[in-house]
């Protein structure tokens, strides 16, 4: 029995509704495989270690929320410690990636994940504040830092 | 004599370290080319230089001493007389003492010593007090590299020269050996300590010699070598590679039996490590020891061998048994290279040490284990992958014992293959065939996967043996070895228990089954020795076996390429090992069967299968090969002519398959082979006798153009694949065909009967038609050499053919053109030509075609023909239009023709398309206007005629399948192509800059052919001029869809020429005009290729200097915004990573 290999994207309309035909079609061989907006962040270095953002379990596939129609993306991240210092580097790393790679028409939404650090709100409101952004972007150093674990995602 | 003044100038300039090295070098040679001419001797060399080398400042003594050690090293072969060569040595042995001055003292010793006897060679005494000096005074470790080096490039060379001279120095010297190699590390070094200990153990063989003493601490300086771990940098030292190394160190590790006791545990030690290399080298090193230490002293450590030997084969085989028909056939090694240098030190043991190594294997518990289990799984798939890995390393263990002698096979025979019987429920006594009672339950119990794979393993090891040893197996036939016996008892059970493999397969089970059956009854088959072993009923058996699932289980695929994988098998092992008695059983059941496939009418298998079995039994051997070409021939005649006379349209399917067959694998085989061309020349005169004798030719339109191209195809490659005494039967024939038969005379003829005989559509029959097609196909098909007969009529009548639209005449005649001999050099009849001739009535035809004065002369011309009112002007013109078209196809395929030989006159087949490209393209409107418009100079033509001359340059330039290419013999001018774009661009970029900017689509269509089609290094060295043409090309080209491939290739020319360094620069000038290109690119809409290359090509300029392309960066970023919302997903990542690239040079951040 050979394996059926779908490939589809989280932009596709109701994955469960898809899934359900599909298997109802070819049985238990069905593998979906999701080519998501995780392709996109996946590869981001975490500023402290040598490994990706992926492999650290910083971000997975169930956190980020996508709705193409409404052009809404939401990504909830959570740090390995809940004193991580560098939460806001990475969010800034995700936002940044996110600006970068997405058409305009997408409104991004970078928080933490609820419980998984002390000053929960506070990076929320730093993340999501453009103001903040745009100037945290103007500082050399923390650009450079962000290019820093940016660069392997262009690869 | 030379100048003593001269001499001591040289001295002195050698001597003084102030000079430059290459003054040095030359006072050097001058020197040694004084006493090489005999204008000085040696004596008074050194007398004049005695100053320098007692001197007691030690750097001019030193050098001194180095310009002695250099000139003996370049008198090497001048003979000397022993006097001197005595006291010149005795001067450097003192001289080892001196360790300000060492190296010119190592240096010259090494010289004399390597003296040939033929000059005078250093005495055994001499050279036994340099050894003893050299024990004495060097501490070889306390010195510099490249004195190391030397002095153990001395001890190599004493060691190796006067073996007996030093010999007698017995412990001194181990010991001042020992002593100097100590803790050496550069690698140059290494490669020769090691070599010193190789040699030094060979001086002295005899365990009760002075080295027993030592070897323990001999070893311990070699053993702290092992693994080698070699961390050089890669660029310095490239001469040594840690291969070099780790096999000098093994020939040192093995060159003394004296250092087995601490050898053998040191390597098994290093087997049981995680580090592959390791292993690797491990293995490598006790395979040589084994060889050399001898069977007695392996003997105490065969155990301990086993076991870590055992370990490794189990952990580094796969897991995974292949079960494609790929690996049906081939001598299955593994992968794993630690496994296969494990297994062929195995084997190795087990030849060395039978008894005791068998003894082991038998007595193992991991593999009585693995017997003990097999049972418990039925199914292969069932077996849990350890387990798997288990079975198969166990398979492979007993696969090398087996293989290794007659009397290792005998025991695993007697241990193994009996047990396996049993658990497959076989016994002798079934081999009479009868029913049995409980047949279920044997069957059941015979499909046991692992234990039909073992008895594989066992029985193909056995053949190997057989088949690698068959003197020896002749010689000892009359004895009764056990396996020949047990063999030969079990064979007809075993055959049926594969069998049932097979039938068991049908249960939905996996490949497994399938496989194992088909390899045992493979295995079985293929036995050497005639009928001794495995008896003819069983022989056959399995092959009607076979055939039977050939002809039944099509629709197994697998099933079905396994047994006709194993089919072929058979029949090259048959071809190979000469198995006469054999042979008439294969031909009977197999190819006579196979055969008849290719007859019977009724759609059992699918045509496409029948006719793969059919090619690949041929493939399988000549005789078999003969046979089958016959029947597929005489397939082909019967259903020819079934299409001929009938036109019945299965036949002409079936012989459309037939001779695809025919064309794609009897034919490359044919070419590959000898002595096949008869064959061939006998298919193509056949297939000509067979439209000679069709008088009534019946063949429907609806399927003939099918039959024709494959037929066409197969005289093509059959005529190609002939010498050139062949061809001129074949085209001797053919031409008497074609002369007979063709209606229209070949007879000179004048232009405007030509011209009428053009518009005489379709009068001709059919049959006409596939006479002339195969006459061009021949055509085609023939060598430079071979002669065509009445060449200036033949090119006549392909011209007029090609004028009704038929490309293949137009590819004969460009074919023609490109063979044809420039001069005439046989005696030359009327109606031969040359090429001068040739092309003059071509050039005549066409240029009258496309005269305008003559044009309109055509008009009224073909108001004449079709002079009834039924036929009014607007259809003239059309007609009018449709010649031209075809002209200009039919030139272009000469011009091809003529390019491909390098013939100017391809120039004046250019210059019409040139001529109608530049047209108005306003023609076809109406006549009228057409005549006002005669006053101009420009030709008139129609748009579509404009397109095909402008894609006539496709042609002109690109590859061709079907005609014009090495494989049928045509002409190839080196670098065509790149002289053919050098002369055209120049033309095309002219003419584009004439004309006004509405008509110059066609002009860009045409250029885009030549670029595309040039190699990418051509363009690169032009690439300055090629770019504006190119950039409007692309602009031009991107408003119709219909020219999206043509598009497309320029595109990736573009994107070639910016991927190279040398183009990036040729660019950067005229990026911004680029760079609006590449960015209106980005939104073709018919082609996602195009949008994702132009997005590459972004990235790539991206690369170019700062200032060009700063001012472009709003521009493209805006338009790489866009394409992030592309539709596809290529496109979309390209464009993130073109935005990151154009961003990070605009100012890192967002805002622009």
């Amino acid at each position: 029995m050979q394996l059926i290999v779908i490939v589809l994207c989280k932009e596709s309309p109701s994955i469960e509704l898809m899934l359900s035909i599909f298997t109802s079609y070819y049985g238990e061989q069905v593998v979906l495989i999701f080519l998501t907006f995780l392709n996109h962040i996946r590869d981001i270095k975490d500023p402290e270690h040598p490994y990706s953002l992926e492999e650290l379990k910083v971000i997975t596939e169930d956190a980020i929320e996508v709705d193409n129609e409404r052009s809404y993306v939401r990504v909830t991240f959570t740090p390995t410690v809940e004193h991580c210092s560098m939460a806001t580097v990475i969010g800034l790393c995700l936002r940044v990636k996110l600006m970068r790679s997405l058409p305009s028409r997408y409104k991004m939404d970078i928080r933490v994940a609820p419980g998984s650090h002390a000053t929960e709100a506070a990076v929320n409101k730093q993340l999501n504040d453009k103001e903040r952004v745009a100037a945290a972007l103007e500082n050399p150093n923390l650009l450079d830092m962000v290019d820093e674990c940016l660069a392997p995602s262009y690869a | 004599m030379a100048e003593p003044s001269q001499l001591s100038q040289y001295i002195e300039s050698f001597v003084d370290s102030s000079r430059s090295p290459t003054q040095q070098a030359a006072s050097l040679e001058a020197i040694a080319s004084l006493l090489k001419n005999k204008q000085l001797t040696i004596e008074t060399l050194v007398r004049e230089m005695e100053g320098y080398l007692t001197t007691v400042d030690n750097i001019i003594r030193a050098r001194g001493i180095i310009l002695l050690g250099e000139i003996l090293v370049r008198l090497a072969s001048k003979p000397l007389d022993d006097a001197t060569i005595h006291s010149l040595i005795g001067f450097f042995t003192d001289r080892l003492a001196d360790w300000r001055a060492l190296r010119g003292a190592l240096v010259g010793c090494l010289a004399l010593m390597r003296r040939k006897s033929s000059g005078g060679m250093v005495s055994g005494s001499d050279a036994k007090a340099v050894a003893e000096s050299y024990l004495q005074n060097l501490q070889v470790q306390s010195l510099g590299q490249y004195e190391r080096k030397l002095s153990f490039e001395l001890m190599e060379c004493l060691l190796e020269r006067y073996p007996n001279a030093v010999a007698s120095l017995g412990d001194t010297l181990i010991y001042g050996i020992c002593e100097s190699v100590d803790g050496e590390k550069d690698p140059h070094c290494l490669m020769l300590t090691f070599h010193i200990i190789e040699v030094l153990s060979r001086l002295f063989p005899d365990p009760s010699d002075a080295l027993a003493g030592f070897a323990h601490e001999l070893f311990e300086i070699l053993g702290c070598y092992f693994p080698i771990h070699f961390t050089h940098q890669k660029d310095e030292d490239m001469t040594i590679k840690r291969d070099d190394l780790a096999r000098a160190l093994m020939l040192a590790f093995s060159s003394t039996p004296l250092f087995e006791p601490y050898a053998i545990p040191l390597l098994l030690e290093k087997l049981s490590s995680s580090l592959p290399s390791a292993k690797l080298d491990s293995l490598r090193y006790l395979t040589d020891c084994t060889m050399k230490y001898g069977a007695d002293r392996m003997a105490k450590h065969i155990e301990a061998i086993w076991s870590s030997l055992k370990e490794a084969i189990f952990t580094s085989l796969d897991s995974v048994l292949l079960f494609t028909p790929e690996s049906l056939g081939g001598p299955d090694l593994p992968k794993n290279e630690i496994a296969a240098e494990a297994l062929s030190l195995l084997q190795k043991l087990i030849v060395q040490n039978t008894k005791l190594f068998l003894d082991l294997i038998v007595g193992d518990e991991d593999i009585s284990m693995i017997f003990n289990t097999i049972s418990n799984y039925k199914n292969y798939h069932e077996i849990p992958l350890e387990r798997k890995q288990r079975l198969n390393a166990v398979g492979r263990i007993l696969f090398t014992t087996a293989k290794a002698s007659q009397v290792s096979c005998s025991r695993v025979f007697e241990c193994f293959f009996s047990r396996l019987m049993d658990i497959l429920g076989l016994s002798a006594r079934n081999s009479s065939g009868q029913p049995y009672f409980d047949e279920s339950i044997l069957i059941s119990k015979r499909c046991n996967h692992g234990a039909l794979y073992l008895s594989i393993e066992i029985l193909s090891a056995c053949r190997d043996m057989i088949a690698s040893s068959e003197t020896i197996l002749a010689a000892t036939s009359h004895t009764e070895e056990t396996w020949k016996y047990l063999l030969q008892s079990f064979s007809p059970a075993l055959t049926m228990g594969f069998c049932s493999a097979f039938s068991c397969s049908s249960e939905g089970t996996h490949d497994a089954a399938t496989y194992i059956g088909v390899k045992g009854l493979l295995i079985l088959a293929t036995f050497p020795g005639g009928y001794s072993l495995i008896s003819k009923t069983v022989f056959e058996k399995i092959l009607v076996t076979f055939v039977s699932i050939i002809n039944e289980e099509y629709s197994k695929r697998l099933s079905w390429k396994l047994a006709l994988k194993a089919l072929v098998e058979i029949g090259s092992f048959l071809e190979r090992y000469h198995e006469s008695e054999k042979e008439p059983s294969y031909m009977d059941i197999v190819v006579e069967k196979i055969l008849s496939l290719a007859f019977v009418g009724d759609f059992g298998i699918p045509f496409p299968l029948r006719l793969e079995a059919l090619s690949d039994i041929g493939t399988s051997g000549r005789s078999y090969m003969l046979k089958v070409v016959q029947g597929l021939e005489e397939a082909i005649y019967a259903n020819l002519y079934e299409v001929y006379v009938h036109g019945s349209t299965n036949s002409a399917e079936i012989v459309t398959h037939l001779l695809k067959c025919y064309s794609d694998k009897v034919i490359p085989w044919i070419r590959c082979e000898k002595g096949f061309e008869e064959v061939l020349l006998q298919f193509a005169i056949n297939i000509w006798n067979q439209i000679e004798n069709s008088t009534h030719f019946n063949a429907s339109q609806t399927n003939k153009k099918g039959v024709l191209d494959v037929m066409m195809k197969a005289m093509k490659l059959a005529v190609a694949n002939c010498s050139e005494e062949k061809q001129n039967i074949i085209v001797q024939k053919s031409y008497n065909i074609l002369s007979s038969s063709i209606s229209f005379p070949l007879e000179e003829l004048l232009l405007q009967e030509r011209f009428q005989i053009a518009q005489e559509v379709d009068n001709s029959s059919s049959r006409d038609e596939w006479v002339l097609s195969h006459f061009a196909a021949v055509t085609i098909a023939i060598h430079p050499q071979t002669h065509i007969p009445n060449t200036r009529s033949i090119v006549s009548l392909f011209m007029t053919t090609l004028l009704k639209g038929n490309v293949v005449a137009a590819q004969a005649l460009g074919s023609m053109v490109n063979k044809l001999d420039l001069k005439s050099t046989r005696g030359q009849t009327s109606s031969d030509c040359t090429l001068e001739e040739a092309m003059d009535i071509i050039l005549n035809l066409s240029l009258w075609i496309f005269d305008k004065n003559s044009s309109s002369s055509i008009q009224s011309k073909m108001i004449s023909v079709h002079d009834t009112g039924l036929n009014d002007l607007s259809n003239g013109v059309e007609n009018c239009t449709s010649l031209q078209i075809h002209a200009i196809l039919g030139l272009a395929w000469i011009g091809k023709g003529l390019l491909m030989r390098g013939h100017e006159k391809v120039n004046d087949i250019t210059m019409i398309f040139l001529r109608c490209l530049q047209s108005s393209g306003r023609a076809g409107i109406s006549h009228e206007e057409k005549s006002i418009s005669e006053n101009n100079y420009k030709l008139d033509l129609h748009s579509s005629v404009m397109k095909t001359a402008a894609d006539a340059f496709q042609i002109l330039m690109g590859d061709c399948e079907q005609c014009l290419n090495r494989e049928f013999h045509a002409i190839i001018r080196p670098l065509y192509k790149q002289r053919f774009f050098s002369a055209i661009m120049p033309v095309l970029q002219s003419l584009v800059m004439k004309l006004e900017p509405l008509s110059r689509s066609f002009l860009f269509r045409a250029s885009a052919h030549v670029i595309i089609d040039t190699p990418l290094i051509v363009v690169l060295s032009d690439t300055k001029k090629i770019i504006p043409l190119l950039l409007d090309g692309l602009s031009a080209l991107s408003n119709d869809v219909v020219d999206k491939d043509v598009l497309y290739g320029l595109l990736l020319v573009l994107s070639g020429i910016l991927m190279d360094k040398n183009g990036q620069e040729a660019v950067s000038d005229s990026a911004h005009t680029v760079v609006n290109c590449l960015v209106d690119l980005t939104r073709y809409p018919h082609m996602t290729l195009v949008r994702e290359t132009a997005m590459q090509c972004l990235i790539a300029i991206s690369g170019l200097s700062h200032a060009r392309i700063y001012p472009m960066r709003t521009q493209v970023l805006q338009a790489v915004i866009k394409a992030l919302d592309d539709p596809k997903r290529a496109v979309r990542c390209e464009a993130v990573r073109c935005r990151q690239a154009w961003a990070s040079i605009a100012s890192r951040s967002l805002h622009f």
